[in-house]
């Protein structure tokens, strides 16, 4: 039986392989990649706005980063990492030989680099690369957009093909192929919150595809939806943008829930505090993301029952995360906590995202985000979900489980490092640019007025620091990979729970062929 | 059979490693960037600059059909050497189902944009209400109808608009009449999903004869669906002026009616295949016949998309 045979040699071994942890460990370098690449964009919008006034690049080609840079860190770095986590940890954990369709998973990944090349390719195009914003609202996407738009549309619909395909790979290996005994009720929530993540990306997938389809057909092919004088409405594109868009939110941080939620057990060695209320909690912000979306657009010209109602819709979303940190400081109550470099990646996270999530909360109250709609105060708070809650989770999923992944221990004291510069280098940049917004700075502007000067200066410094410690955590995972210290020959930490640390590390190629039994 | 393993598992079919997903994502990829590439030769560029956009597009789309070709033969072959167990077909089964929601997720989008522009647009272009109070200045003499034969651009007339111009917007002459095409059309589909269930009960039956028969009926039906599509499609551009470039109505109308004329050809390919397939190899039996079932469930979701669309694009 093929179950049975070892990968490949050599390169092509990558191309062909059907083996889940071959696509997750492809999955995760990938994304990897794209995160230098979209830090490297951050990289220029930093130094240009270091000083006010044009210093380093055009107004356009700064209109062309801020792009970039929302793209390839949404579905180029953030995204496919979560779905290379998955890949990697929902069989070990179910007890699944493999994920449920193979093959197609290894489509889901092949999809994503020559989309990706073709989205990078846009910015040598004539007229340059997509230049409005990562949300693309027409007519700026549509009327006045460059002739590259057509290739962006298009790596969108592959993204989402690939987005689709992999859900629903996820879906069926948990729907199908848990080990027996392991019910719905006793998986890890890792698994749970991908299960419902898997849910979302394909009910909104689809929808930013008929978007994008209406942005071709209006820049190629006459029609109007996004166009008043044919009777359309440029609003319509925000609806619709939106419809996916906030579940495109939920999307990126309920993973990182899942992490949190394997990891903080494991260093307060007890049980994670009210497993069930965390499942439904996870379903409910899952069922309220496709209730919120006008929350994005409350300044477009919106009917005074709307606002209230998606005002108030918002708000209850404060209810099932505070429900998730409460659980995770509970966890923590009382145990016996340990710090290693997950756990303060963790940490950071509960402390950071809540910040970000109390911000949200500010900006969920329809009279005041007239204040600060498209501010930077908007900026820092959604870095504080993405970066402080989505990366954080990143790099504490890698710390935790590169031991099982590789067999091979990081080294700790450049983990602490890491984490420290990440946490200061990350607040330096992003917590002076709620006061920036607060005092009216607008976000996506390649210059500002005088009075910002000292706060953009702080953050610009913060961001370089923070991106020089990416490279640190390069080095050292490198470093664990080449030259690392074995780990541990089961259990890489004293506390950890869960059937993928029944496993030797690293990993056998093939795991779990039998199915366990699990009590 | 499935082979079993020691404490009575079947064990799970992982496939060998296979080139079907690399070459089918490079050959998408081909496809895709050289529409983008033909697409924009026609809006952008320079007509008397060649490019290789056609070639890039043809040999993709050429090369990504002989992949699914071989990737669903690969499937079928193993499936009837009896690697696959009954856990793995209830994964393709998952699949499927999820697949089909996707598409319904699509489909809702788009009646979704068809209820927005129809009950809150129109009326707020032509001044009503809170979302109306500008537009009053901007598309004076704009009244509301559906099917919008005057567009905000015919009303004001296309010099005197006020805001940038980014096309010409005019309206049509007349709209389709649901009483004749799109009635037989609607006669035709639904006889058809009938017809595929008879083809259904006919091979839990074994009566294969039957079954050919059936399943053949459902294409022709299919197919002739096709082809008034097709005529009709002909008569709203030449006759009544109904475009994609017609403004809302026309640009609703054929992106509803032709995205789900492009689900129907690509049901009808599915069915061609399982008929080919039964009639060929003699492949499916009474338990065993997903690929069947598969193209059925899709045949009937797009039915029930047609009768949404019957309603809310043509008589409603």
């Amino acid at each position: 039986m093929s179950a049975h045979h070892g990968p490949a040699k050599g390169f092509t071994r990558w191309l062909t392989t059907t083996n889940h942890k071959d696509i997750g460990t492809m999955y995760l370098w990938f994304s990897f990649a794209m995160f230098i690449l979209g830090g490297a964009f951050a990289m220029v919008i930093r130094a240009e706005l270091f000083q006010p006034g044009i210093q380093i690049v055009d107004p356009e080609f700064f209109n062309q980063m801020t792009t970039m840079h929302g793209l390839v860190m949404v579905f180029g770095a953030i995204m496919p990492a979560f779905v290379g986590l998955a890949n990697w940890l929902i069989p070990m954990m179910i007890g699944a030989p493999d994920m449920a369709l193979p093959r197609m998973n290894n489509w889901s990944f092949w999809i994503l680099p020559p989309t990706f090349l073709m989205l990078a390719s846009t910015l040598f195009m004539d007229g340059g690369a997509p230049n409005y914003g990562w949300t693309f609202y027409a007519p700026l996407s549509t009327t006045y957009a460059p002739p590259s738009v057509t290739y962006f549309i298009f790596a969108i619909h592959l993204m989402g093909l690939s987005s689709i395909m992999g859900s629903i790979n996820i879906i069926a290996t948990v729907v199908n192929m848990r080990a027996p005994g392991m019910t719905y009720m006793k998986m890890p929530l890792f698994v749970w919150t991908w299960l419902i993540t898997a849910f979302l990306l394909v009910a909104v997938m689809p929808v930013l595809a008929a978007c994008v389809t209406m942005m071709l057909m209006d820049i190629h092919f006459g029609t109007s939806f996004f166009s008043a004088a044919g009777g359309g409405d440029p609003v319509l594109f925000q609806h619709i943008f939106w419809f996916f868009g906030h579940p495109e939110v939920y999307i990126i941080i309920l993973p990182a829930f899942g992490v949190v939620s394997q990891i903080i057990p494991t260093f307060a060695r007890k049980p994670l505090f009210g497993y069930d209320s965390m499942v439904y909690a996870t379903a409910s912000i899952a069922f309220l993301s496709f209730i919120v979306w006008v929350h994005h657009m409350y300044t477009v010209g919106i009917p005074v029952a709307g606002e209230l109602f998606f005002m108030y819709a918002t708000m209850l979303i404060a209810v099932p995360t505070g429900v998730k940190v409460f659980n995770w400081i509970t966890t923590m109550w009382q145990g016996a906590m340990t710090f290693e470099t997950p756990m303060l990646f963790c940490l950071g996270f509960v402390f950071l995202f809540t910040i970000g999530g109390f911000t949200g909360v500010m900006l969920s109250l329809a009279p005041v985000d007239f204040q600060y709609h498209d501010s930077y105060f908007v900026v820092a708070h959604f870095h504080y979900v993405m970066v402080a809650g989505a990366v954080f989770s990143m790099s504490a999923a890698v710390y935790y489980w590169l031991p099982k992944w590789t067999g091979k221990m990081y080294d700790e004291g450049m983990g602490k490092a890491h984490f420290w510069i990440s946490f200061i280098g990350f607040n330096l940049t992003f917590f002076p640019q709620h006061f920036l917004g607060l005092a009216g700075m607008p976000r996506r502007i390649p210059d500002y007025a005088l009075q910002f000067s000292d706060f953009n200066m702080m953050s610009s410094i913060g961001a370089f620091i923070y991106g020089a410690s990416q490279l640190l955590f390069l080095f050292n995972v490198l470093r664990t990979i080449l030259a690392g210290k074995p780990a541990p020959a089961e259990k890489a930490w004293e506390g950890a729970e869960g059937l993928e640390w029944t496993l030797p590390s690293p990993a056998p190629y093939h795991t779990f062929t039998t199915p366990p039994n699990v009590k | 059979m499935a082979g079993q393993s020691n404490n009575g598992h079947e064990t799970y079919y992982v496939p060998e490693s296979s080139p079907l997903a690399f070459l089918a994502s490079i050959s998408l990829f081909l496809t895709l960037f050289g529409a983008a590439s033909m697409i924009n030769d026609m809006s952008w560029g320079d007509p008397d600059v060649a490019t290789n956009s056609k070639i890039y597009f043809t040999v993709g789309l050429f090369s990504f059909s002989a992949v699914l070709f071989w990737w669903f033969r690969t499937t079928i072959v193993e499936n009837l050497a009896g690697k696959n167990s009954a856990q793995l077909k209830r994964s393709y089964v998952i699949g499927m189902q999820w697949f089909i929601f996707s598409e319904v997720m699509f489909f809702f989008a788009l009646f979704g944009t068809l209820w927005y522009v129809r009950n809150l647009v129109g009326p707020w272009l032509a001044g009503e209400g809170e979302g109306g109070r500008m537009n009053g200045l901007l598309w004076p003499g704009f009244e509301y109808n559906w099917p919008m034969n005057t567009t905000p651009q015919d009303a004001v007339g296309i010099a005197n608009q006020t805001i940038a111009n980014n096309g010409t917007f005019k309206g049509a002459d007349g709209t389709v009449d649901w009483t004749h095409i799109p009635l037989i059309n609607t006669i035709l589909l639904l006889s058809s999903s009938v017809t595929l269930h008879f083809a259904h009960h006919a091979l839990k039956e074994e009566q294969r004869s039957k079954f050919n028969m059936w399943l053949g009926v459902t294409l022709i039906l299919g197919f002739v669906f096709v082809g008034f599509q097709v005529v009709e499609y002909q008569e709203a551009m030449h006759e009544l002026g109904l475009t994609l470039g017609a403004g809302i109505y026309g640009t609703t109308f054929f992106f509803l009616t032709g995205f789900h004329g492009f689900h129907v050809c690509m049901g009808a390919i599915m069915l061609t295949i399982q008929w080919l397939r039964s009639m060929k190899a003699s492949h499916f039996t009474k338990d065993d016949h997903f690929g069947f079932e598969a193209s059925a469930w899709y045949w009937h979701f797009v039915d029930v998309v047609w009768i949404f669309l019957m309603l809310f694009v043509y008589i409603l």
